[in-house]
């Protein structure tokens, strides 16, 4: 046998035997873990997330180990003078065209508030786009870093029952998300030896290790979205469309809405010992063409009036603390969509949870 | 010697397809069609005028390779009638324009090589090297690609207004023109290129080499064609191992540095002086690796086809000074300006009157590194990088002058060796601010960021 032939031959051996080696010992997760946020870099302010890696450096990575080991959340033990409260929730928590100095966690963080003699510290773990079902796997993961308050904002997106599962997080955490959610039918895929492997795993790997080549990026320029001046605003002017999603008047039907998966992580949260805010969060309302069909172009009237209602009892039928903040936040104050709040608006909202937080239990 | 004829035709028709298949689309309509085909227009005429006796030449081979580039040229446009439309990025023009526009080039090539043979090539070669350059200039000029986008657009009945520079990404044809430049050149000094026209165009538009060099000369090219090729373990080992370190540089390390390579979001955004720094390593880094990982590609794909391109990278940064750094930088571009516009710009000036050595060295250096700067876009920060480079130059031609010979510096080389190499390195990573970021006012206020200076 000549020599190159050899040495292909060795190292197909070698890639074929580290391949089983990875998937054998499952070495994701270990991987997922280890991360330069918090021990070389500081860690980020919001959970990864972003569509161009080349103009913000940040990516979507939908691996909840690696998420929150980048988050600063992750950097140490809770101290002992800290009220820590998270924040979960929809991309209006996340921050979409908010720098996170301007977001809601740290517009609460900038209030400078103390509770029960101890000083409160906000975290932003909202992440894109609506579900209820990725919020209670976020929540799950939160729950270990002892908060004393989650506040969970929710706006009637994020609630239609048959969505829950749409978005890509609870997909690629289904066997995660199963036991927190038993009444509901989630059928993660099993994974096979072949997915294990670092063939099966290249593309996780690839983005765990982007995330981490962000890190100088994060540290460097302290901003993880590319915030364009010139973006479109939510539209005033509505098309006249009662419709809302794949709902028509006049009712949206008594299981239409994933309220279980509320109740299930007031439960998850009240076990844990944490106190759980749930918030109907802002959104805009337009005076423009057909207002008064929708409120503006993610909501007909009668749809999410029915969603305010029934919110309001579910929450005196499950007994959770429900704040409804519709409409604290005038309509000039939203960016590019119903719920995206500006600075100010972002600063209004903050000063009227800092309340509820302030006087709160 | 079936080998060898397979692999000729492999190599032409494997470049002739990249040409078209490669080219992005554009939305001026039909232009991703038309470059290409410009690209073999112009080709076909520069052989035309290259080739002795061009017209009594098109017989056998030269002319079986001609009418298979108008077949092919039609038959790709007559994809537009099938349903699995299409070759090329966007649906290409009818077949009709195609042919007309076959018989135009045919016409032109008819005209040129009459012209030829009356000796006329001071006239042809000039006239060919001024169009050439007059593309490039209009490619690389964002105001007057935007007009030539406009201006198609109008031709077409699309709006003009919506003309924009990146309209005319012409693929490869900084790489072409300066090929094609070079027998132009060869040709008026009676150097000339004796090539077959598949050999011709093979080597214009060589798919290896498309995209980002290296610039081969063409008689070099000619004689691995020529050569008897043999595609053994060796070969294959050899290309291999280029293809695979050639991708390792792009897609791995390459890839990860642009990341934290500095670029005009994190360069507005980093105000601390040790993070700009490593912004700026990041870039020279990636620059390099992502540049020299496609040479190595391009040679290692060009191994598998007989052909041994040039190296265009040799260590750059553990050079000693910007002389040798520029030596073993994008070498055939360097060795393509020294060629064809330093080495006659001195040979010039010896006969004027600004013929002291100093002088003459800073107004060679100085065009030199513009020209360079400006062949890669004509901005206000690639002329600030080519006279960075060209006075940097200069400074060390002048400095390798006062330290010849000297004895008491000469101890100290060990010393101004490994200085030498931090200083180039430095230098040239300096230089990059103004390569990478698309406004002059940011690389200043970068530089100022560097030295701790917030402006």
């Amino acid at each position: 046998m000549t020599r190159p032939i050899r040495i292909v031959l060795m190292a197909l051996a070698m890639f074929v035997a580290a391949n089983v080696i990875f998937a054998a010992l499952d070495l994701t997760p270990q991987i997922a873990r280890l991360s330069a946020y918090n021990a070389v870099f500081p860690g980020r302010e919001r959970l990864p997330f972003g569509n161009d890696i080349s103009q913000s450096c940040n990516l979507i990575v939908n691996n909840l180990d690696a998420m929150f080991a980048s988050h600063e959340i992750a950097a140490g033990a809770k101290p002992a003078n800290e009220y820590r409260v998270v924040l979960i929730g929809d991309s209006s928590v996340w921050g979409v065209l908010l720098k996170p100095e301007e977001t809601l966690a740290a517009q609460l963080n900038a209030l400078g508030m103390n509770k029960t003699g101890k000083k409160v510290r906000a975290f932003n773990l909202g992440y894109p786009d609506f579900s209820l079902a990725k919020d209670l796997l976020v929540l799950n993961r939160a729950l270990a870093y002892q908060p004393d308050l989650v506040i969970w904002l929710v706006t009637l997106n994020s609630l239609p029952a048959g969505r829950q599962m749409d978005h890509a997080l609870a997909q690629a955490n289904a066997a995660e998300l199963k036991p927190l959610l038993p009444a509901f039918p989630i059928t993660p895929t099993a994974q096979t030896f072949l997915d294990k492997t670092i063939v099966g795993q290249r593309r996780n790997l690839a983005d765990l290790a982007r995330l981490q080549l962000c890190g100088p990026f994060w540290a460097a320029t302290h901003q993880d979205q590319l915030i364009r001046a010139n973006y479109e605003r939510w539209s005033v002017d509505l098309e006249a469309d009662d419709h809302f999603g794949a709902f028509q008047p006049p009712a949206l039907g008594d299981s239409a809405l994933a309220f279980g998966v509320l109740d299930a992580g007031a439960k998850l949260a009240q076990s844990k010992g944490a106190t759980l805010l749930i918030v109907n969060e802002p959104m805009a309302q337009s005076s423009g063409k057909n207002s008064d069909i929708r409120y503006n172009a993610f909501y007909p009237r009668w749809a999410y009036d029915q969603y305010r209602e029934q919110m309001t009892a579910s929450a005196k039928k499950f007994g959770w603390t429900y704040l409804d903040l519709w409409n604290v936040i005038p309509f000039n104050e939203f960016t590019n969509s119903p719920v995206h709040l500006a600075p100010a608006g972002s600063r209004m909202l903050a000063e009227r949870l800092g309340e509820e937080i302030r006087n709160g239990k | 010697m079936r080998l060898q004829k397979l692999r000729d035709w492999l190599a032409f028709a494997l470049s002739v397809l990249a040409v078209f298949v490669l080219q992005p689309a554009s939305p001026v309509r039909y232009l991703d069609f038309w470059l290409p085909f410009a690209t073999f227009a112009l080709i076909v005429g520069v052989w035309f005028v290259l080739a002795p006796g061009a017209l009594r030449a098109l017989k056998g081979e030269n002319l079986i390779t001609l009418v298979g580039l108008a077949i092919f040229v039609a038959a790709l446009s007559a994809l537009r009638y099938t349903p699995a439309c299409c070759l090329t990025a966007t649906r290409p023009p009818e077949t009709a324009f195609v042919l007309l526009a076959l018989g135009l080039v045919g016409l032109m090539a008819f005209g040129l090589a009459k012209l030829a043979a009356q000796g006329r090539y001071a006239v042809i070669g000039w006239g060919f090297i001024t169009l050439l350059v007059a593309l490039l200039v209009i490619l690389k000029t964002d105001a007057l690609a935007t007009a030539a986008s406009a201006f198609l657009r109008g031709l077409n009945a699309q709006n003009p207004a919506q003309a924009a520079p990146t309209d005319l990404s012409w693929l490869g044809f900084s790489y072409i023109a300066f090929r094609l430049m070079h027998v132009l050149r060869d040709l008026h000094n009676g150097k000339r290129a004796n090539m077959n026209l598949r050999e011709f165009v093979t080597y214009v538009v060589f798919a290896p080499s498309l995209l980002a060099g290296p610039i081969d000369r063409a008689e070099r090219f000619a004689k691995d064609l020529r050569a008897p090729y043999a595609l053994n373990i060796s070969v294959l080992g050899e290309a291999g191992t280029r293809l695979v370190i050639g991708a390792f540089k792009k897609f791995v390390l390459a890839d990860a540095l642009s990341l934290m390579a500095l670029n005009a979001f994190n360069a507005a955004q980093t105000q601390s002086p040790l993070w700009m720094w490593l912004l700026v390593y990041a870039y020279a880094f990636r620059i390099f690796f992502d540049f020299a990982g496609y040479t190595d590609m391009a040679i290692g794909a060009g191994r598998l086809l007989g052909i041994k391109l040039p190296e265009n990278f040799n260590n750059p940064y553990l050079k000693p000074n910007l002389t040798q750094f520029w030596n073993s930088w994008h070498i055939t571009l360097a060795q393509w300006f020294r060629a064809y516009w330093f080495n006659p710009l001195t040979r010039w000036l010896r006969g004027t009157r600004a013929n002291s050595v100093p002088l003459m060295v800073f107004i060679g250096q100085i065009s030199t590194m513009l020209l360079i700067g400006l062949w890669h876009g004509v901005t206000l920060n690639f002329v600030a990088w080519g006279a960075w480079h060209g006075v940097g130059l200069f400074i060390h031609n002048r400095w390798a002058d006062f330290a010849r010979g000297r004895e008491s510096l000469a101890k100290y080389e060990r010393a101004f060796r490994i200085g030498g190499v931090i200083l180039t390195f430095h230098f040239v990573a300096l230089g990059w601010v103004f390569f990478a970021l698309p406004e002059f006012n940011l690389s200043l206020r970068v530089l100022a960021r560097l030295f701790g200076v917030n402006v």
